[in-house]
């Protein structure tokens, strides 16, 4: 298991999960979000390559209403 | 009569009326005053997702980003690094280069920190982002953004959200008539006669959220905001009477009984 900190908080996931398993899990669709891991913009073509090891940061945001 | 159009960063709207989406009671109305306020463009913000209710509808499920142009914003960033890291994400998410940067610079006012905005703004525009910027309303800051690539100028009416309307009309004047790039007055209107008033000074248009989504009745409002901005914009073209101190009467003297 691989302990990580999703949205600023700890989330514990399956050993090699990569970005795309982890977006699966979660039932959010890669259309509606953008995602940063460990400070750096990760491209929704590389969500498959990006396997998440212990300790990463990853943020995942989306739109919401804003003026 | 030439068509009078409205070009902002290469793109033509059919209404000069930008609404913003937050605030509203839920996705459904915001949805309802989109559409009532015959806008085709919304301001949306960026935030994290939620991962414990995943069930919670999302903005995206009411507004459909391939029907009405979506314009992220930066809201609750107070340096250039935020705003920057906001925005790339934004354009991560939906590639859109499109966006509104606004650097806030004190908690109480939410003026801009025009220091970090003008800061932002060179590094967008050198990325390649079409940037639309919240500013104060100062001319020679305005003037310098649309020197470093502005896309539009948003000047403030007033505070973000304080309904206090226009404030400063002679700076706005000012703006306008020197600007090259489309000025939008964006913050404080609080009324639609408000955005009348910005739009018969010759603003090319306004960008509300709090008047329409803190009206008693928001979508009524966000059709008073449709007819306020055509009729302001009619009112500007059309060109105002001169104003006199003394009365001129309206009806002949000849053949007066």
């Amino acid at each position: 298991m691989a302990k990580i900190q999703l949205n600023g908080r700890k989330v514990v996931i399956k050993p090699d999960s990569s970005i795309f398993d982890l977006l699966k899990k979660l039932k959010l669709s890669q259309k509606k979000v953008a995602i940063e891991h460990n400070g750096s913009i990760i491209q929704k073509i590389n969500y498959k390559k990006k396997i998440l090891k212990n300790n990463d940061k990853l943020e995942v945001v989306t739109f919401i209403g804003g003026g | 009569m030439k068509k009078d159009t409205f070009k902002v960063a290469g793109k033509f709207l059919k209404s000069r009326l930008i609404v913003g989406t937050g605030k509203y009671k839920n996705f459904s109305e915001t949805a309802n005053a989109v559409k009532a306020s015959g806008a085709d463009m919304v301001t949306v913000a960026v935030r994290r997702v939620n991962i414990l209710d995943k069930k919670k509808p999302i903005l995206t499920d009411y507004l459909n980003p391939k029907k009405i142009i979506f314009l992220p914003n930066t809201a609750g960033c107070y340096s250039s690094e935020e705003a920057l890291r906001t925005l790339r994400l934004a354009r991560e998410m939906g590639g859109w280069k499109l966006v509104k940067l606004e650097v806030l610079g004190d908690k109480k006012t939410l003026f801009p920190n025009m220091i970090e905005t003008i800061k932002s703004t060179k590094v967008l525009v050198k990325e390649g982002f079409k940037v639309m910027v919240y500013c104060t309303d100062d001319p020679l800051l305005t003037k310098k953004l649309e020197d470093c690539g502005a896309s539009a100028v948003m000047p403030l009416a007033s505070p973000i959200g304080s309904g206090l309307g226009l404030q400063n009309k002679i700076n706005i004047s000012l703006i306008i008539k020197q600007s090259k790039v489309p000025v939008i007055v964006d913050a404080g209107i609080g009324t639609a006669s408000d955005a009348t008033i910005a739009m018969e000074l010759g603003c090319d248009g306004v960008l509300i959220n709090s008047a329409i989504a803190n009206a008693k009745k928001p979508i009524l409002m966000a059709k008073a905001f449709k007819d306020a901005v055509i009729s302001g914009r009619s009112s500007f073209l059309a060109g105002r009477m001169e104003k006199n101190y003394f009365a001129i009467p309206s009806s002949p003297s000849k053949g007066l009984i």
